[in-house]
């Protein structure tokens, strides 16, 4: 007999497994009920006999009957059990599994049972291993012999102890009858086998790592404990609640729309990649394509959060909102998620851009907000946050679902997309195919390189940002070709001036300025297009350097053609004098000056070059500012004309708000 | 004594109340609701892939926000990012510390994150200079273990920890921007909304508790569980929570009804749940469980519908794809398995 352990083991290590265990005690139990358990049998060794051994089989057929479960789910549910320690196996004792043939087990006292509170001790394996040494030298396998060893070297101190355990309990058990002995021989070696494995075996012992708690130590169970329990159950029970069939309708519903676009209940057109191989499935489905499928169109429609977050349905929604004049709150949206997720650092540069473009008074893309939100947020912006905007962006975003979303599903621009949705054939590879598939495996496109087109594409969307729409008070001259300045915030305090205009097919402006790379004929020909798509003629480029060197590039364009430099320098100086003009004026919130109100004129940040003929004097051109009245009279000079955003008021140094 | 024992009394009563508001509430059950539906029928899923390449057990593994690459975690003390399809290892990320219990992946794409037994969240910059991967952050404040962490942004990441604790951070800082206590016992596992607006944690006091990450407070507890919280998940649509337990049951959850929905058992399974992932349209709820086998369950119908037998040792982690065409599974047998 091993000396029982005097600590109180916590049970902490067989905590991840209790819960289990305590179950499968109960089943045991129930297998070892003499009327509705297993047969059991006597065991014929050479000379004696043991009772109550069982075959694998039998326990298998037990099992499948009592959970109702088939014999492959039986089989693995008892080999879970001897692997726990609850039936040892009489042959082949080493490996933990249950046969299916006339094998016997027995079923494990329950003394060496797991659940044991005494832990699984280091001495007792020691006093073990040096009793199966006195019986028989050179019994022990090699795994054991290295734990002896082992144990042997870190036990040293308390070998003679050990040793006189192990010799009192080989004295002990001979004087057992055989059939006891034996019994008891195997007990033994099962409990070490499981607790003690061989290398290489699955223990069913291991349970990862610890945790940290104690399981069974008292909870402190003061005063403050319970008063704090006390108010958050107050306030749990003061939580709006809403009715089940509510919730469960919606959940069952969720569960219903989504069902034909989960791959695992539903086929995927034209084939599921990882079934064969092809990655069309992929390609027609990127984040920017063209043309979307069918199924992913129709995923726009179950809610508006699924349109917003698929890049392709958030296009198509941009461009409904353009047609609509309405692509500010889009834009709104955007801007504060950009805040919400960005780094810190650029955090308040983004946060007085957005409200530079979208809240202030005046402003050029002005979302429409109520007042007190509009008040809530200006206050917050005074010291801004990541969620200094969340007021106003719930608010435009239930604008949208609620009103522009609906109307989005009826809009032309969305029945042209369901239109030329595409929806796959589907794949019917041959085996010889399948097998070529596997061959031209490619990787997938890493993340990164998609992160780059993205960006790609956001920075050409920050180019034809929507105020190259012409205004509802203005109708589209056929010659019309629409600018934008630079509207990158950083850039703009980086380079001055730089506005650019292309050529426009009727009167060729004096300034023509090389964009990107596409050719003076090409812009020509997207200009000419007149509908304030905006996209081909203005292209931002990104820094301050490229644009300098564009312009230098354009200069010597221009000579050439034969243009006056005179007459195109001097419409370039003043714009380039106001543009730096504004852009000195263009200050972010200085520090030192929290209280003043946000800016006051921003209007010029986006000027929008309307290269119009002198007589369609269409706008409206209040202006009281210094710099306007420059631009004034520069524009008595020149045939390009510049408009500032007409529904601006124009109020100097008012402050806003 | 006599104060205690009012308090605690208190205490009851109001847990009463609750139970009480939330029978009101109850005017149907998510059995008679689906009682209509119809069936799924038996899945089948296969091993489509097999990762080699681990040395040890693997602990956690996470999908990326794009179809084909995850990130898994094994004890040998590699963080591995995988290309699933062609089973390529794109980056094998040694860690200072092998004992390792969480991975994630960002939805950019750009960092992975890393943590265990160190205490600490490590975050590794997969988009470095030059293509090596470097640490670009030691988050260091827990006193337990890392359980689990999950990006918010290349920002922000939560992690839940064996002292009892989630943290949020600001991974540009690496300081603590909120701290939620109020679990009394190890955190083991955490996931994020749909809508970033909240988070559920569950722990060893077989509670799970929803967060609100702006607010800082914890909105609701869940019980009914009646061992530790392995694994937690929330369905697709944001409203329900999934839970699985130590005791071999998973549970569903409604947020806004603040109910126990469904419990998934079945009298032959014994073995606790270590890992949990819903399907993308939530009908399909797969578990992975300490008998090497994941469960496939019908959320609806509370019915077992499919198992995924192919591993030699314990399941540890599980996981859907974003576009929920493939289940990943992590085991101790230092293998993960891609099923379709």
């Amino acid at each position: 007999m091993t000396i029982r352990n005097t600590l109180r083991d916590h049970g902490q290590r067989y905590r991840p497994r209790m819960a289990c265990i305590k179950k499968a005690e109960k089943v045991l139990l129930e297998m070892q009920d003499p009327k509705t358990g297993v047969k059991s049998q006597p065991q014929r060794l050479v000379i004696t006999t043991i009772p109550h051994a069982i075959t694998g089989e039998d326990i298998i057929t037990w099992l499948a009957d009592r959970f109702q479960v088939d014999t492959q789910e039986a089989r693995t549910f008892g080999s879970m059990l001897v692997a726990l320690g609850y039936i040892y196996p009489l042959q082949d004792h080493k490996r933990l599994v249950i046969k299916p043939d006339v094998s016997l087990y027995r079923f494990q006292t329950p003394y060496f049972w797991p659940t044991q509170q005494w832990p699984v001790e280091d001495t007792d394996y020691a006093i073990y291993l040096a009793k199966r040494n006195i019986r028989k030298k050179g019994i022990l396998e090699l795994h054991e012999q290295e734990h002896y060893n082992r144990l042997h070297k870190w036990m040293n101190h308390k070998w003679d102890f050990i040793v006189m355990q192990a010799k009192e309990q080989y004295r002990a058990a001979k004087e057992r009858k055989k059939p006891d002995r034996v019994v008891f021989d195997c007990q033994e070696r099962a409990y070490w086998v499981v607790h003690r494995p061989p290398p290489g075996t699955v223990s069913a012992m291991d349970y990862g790592l610890d945790r940290l708690i104690d399981p069974n130590a008292d909870e402190a169970k003061t005063p403050d404990f319970y008063e704090r329990m006390m108010i958050f159950t107050q306030q749990a029970i003061m939580r709006p609640r809403v009715k089940s069939s509510v919730s469960i309708s919606a959940l069952v519903k969720y569960c219903a729309t989504y069902r034909s676009h989960d791959p695992f209940l539903s086929k995927c057109l034209p084939s599921n990649p990882w079934l064969t191989d092809d990655a069309t499935y992929w390609t027609l489905n990127m984040p920017n394509v063209e043309i979307p499928t069918k199924m992913r169109v129709e995923r726009w429609t179950f809610s508006f959060a699924e349109l917003l977050s698929d890049p392709r349905g958030r296009d198509d929604f941009r461009l409904f909102l353009k047609k609509e004049f309405s692509g500010e709150n889009l834009a709104f949206w955007e801007g504060c998620e950009d805040l919400k997720w960005g780094e810190a650092a650029t955090m308040r540069e983004k946060a007085e851009h957005i409200y530079k473009t979208f809240l202030a008074r005046g402003a050029p893309r002005w979302i429409n907000i109520d007042g007190k939100t509009m008040e809530i947020t200006v206050k917050g912006l005074k010291h801004p946050h990541r969620y200094v905007l969340d007021p106003a962006q719930t608010h435009i975003y239930m604008l949208m679902k609620k009103d522009s979303y609906g109307r989005y599903q009826k809009s032309p621009v969305f029945k042209d997309t369901l239109k030329k949705a595409i929806c796959p054939e589907e794949h019917q590879f041959s085996d010889a195919q399948l097998g070529q598939n596997a061959k031209k495996r490619w990787p997938s496109l890493s993340p990164i390189i998609l992160q780059q087109m993205e960006q790609e594409q956001k920075a050409k969307m920050a180019a034809n940002v929507d105020i190259t729409q012409l205004c509802r008070f203005t109708t589209p001259v056929p010659h019309l070709a629409v600018y934008s300045g630079l509207n990158d915030f950083p850039t703009a305090n980086a380079s001055p001036s730089l506005a650019f205009l292309a050529h426009t097919p009727a009167c060729p402006s004096p300034i023509s300025v090389a964009l990107e790379s596409t050719s003076a004929s090409e812009r020509r020909a997207e200009a000419s297009g007149g509908e304030s798509e905006g996209d081909p003629a203005a292209r931002a480029p990104v820094g301050g350097n490229v644009s300098k060197s564009r312009m230098a590039l354009s200069l010597r364009r221009l000579l050439k053609r034969g243009c006056t430099p005179a007459s195109m320098f001097a419409s370039l100086s003043p714009k380039c004098h106001s543009a730096t003009g504004t852009s000195s004026r263009i200050q972010p919130i200085s520090p030192d000056q929290p209280s003043q109100a946000p800016p006051r004129r921003i209007g010029n940040f986006f000027q929008i070059k309307v290269d119009i003929p002198p007589e369609c004097r269409i706008y409206p051109i209040e202006s009281e500012d210094e710099d306007e009245q420059s631009r004034a009279a520069s524009r008595g000079g020149v045939g390009a004309k510049e408009i500032i955003c007409p529904w601006e008021s124009l109020t100097p140094q008012n402050g806003t708000g | 004594m006599g104060e205690m024992e009012e308090l605690r009394k208190e205490a009851e009563s109001l847990k009463d109340q609750i139970t009480a508001a939330r029978k009101t509430v109850q005017d149907t059950t998510l059995q008679e609701a689906a009682a209509g539906i119809t069936a799924v029928g038996r899945v089948q899923l296969k091993t489509r892939k097999t990762l080699r390449g681990h040395l040890a057990k693997i602990y956690a593994m996470h999908w990326g926000a794009d179809s084909t690459l995850c990130v898994s975690a094994s004890q040998d003390g590699k963080l591995i990012v995988w290309d699933s399809i062609t089973t390529n290892k794109v980056n094998a990320i040694p860690l200072k510390s092998s004992w390792v219990m969480t991975c994630a992946y960002a939805p950019s794409g750009n960092l992975v994150a890393c943590g265990g037994l160190d205490n600490m969240c490590s975050i590794y910059n997969l988009k470095g200079k030059d293509g090596n991967v470097k640490v670009m952050r030691e988050l260091a404040a827990h006193t337990g273990y890392l359980s689990c962490c999950r990006f918010l942004s290349d920002t922000e990441i939560i992690t839940s920890s064996g002292d009892c604790t989630c943290v949020l951070w600001d991974i540009e800082t690496g300081t603590e921007k909120t701290i939620f206590a109020g679990h009394l016992g190890d955190c083991m596992s955490l996931a994020v909304s749909p809508d970033f607006k909240f988070f559920i944690s569950g722990a060893c006091d077989f509670t799970a508790k929803l967060w609100d990450i702006r607010e800082a407070q914890c909105r609701q507890t869940f019980s009914g569980h009646e061992s530790d919280i392995n694994a937690i998940g929330f369905f697709p649509n944001g409203n329900a929570v999934i839970t699985g337990s130590d005791d071999a049951t998973c549970k569903l959850y409604d947020l806004r009804a603040d109910q126990e929905l469904n419990t998934y058992q079945d009298s032959s399974i014994m073995c606790g749940v270590t890992s949990l992932a819903p399907s993308v349209s939530g009908r399909l709820l797969l578990a992975g469980y300490d008998d090497f086998n994941v469960n496939i369950w019908d959320t609806l119908k509370s019915e077992r519908v499919g198992v995924l037998a192919g591993h030699d040792n314990r399941v540890s982690c599980i996981g859907v794809s974003s576009d929920g065409m493939a289940c990943c599974t992590g085991s101790w047998d230092s293998f993960l398995k891609i099923w379709n």
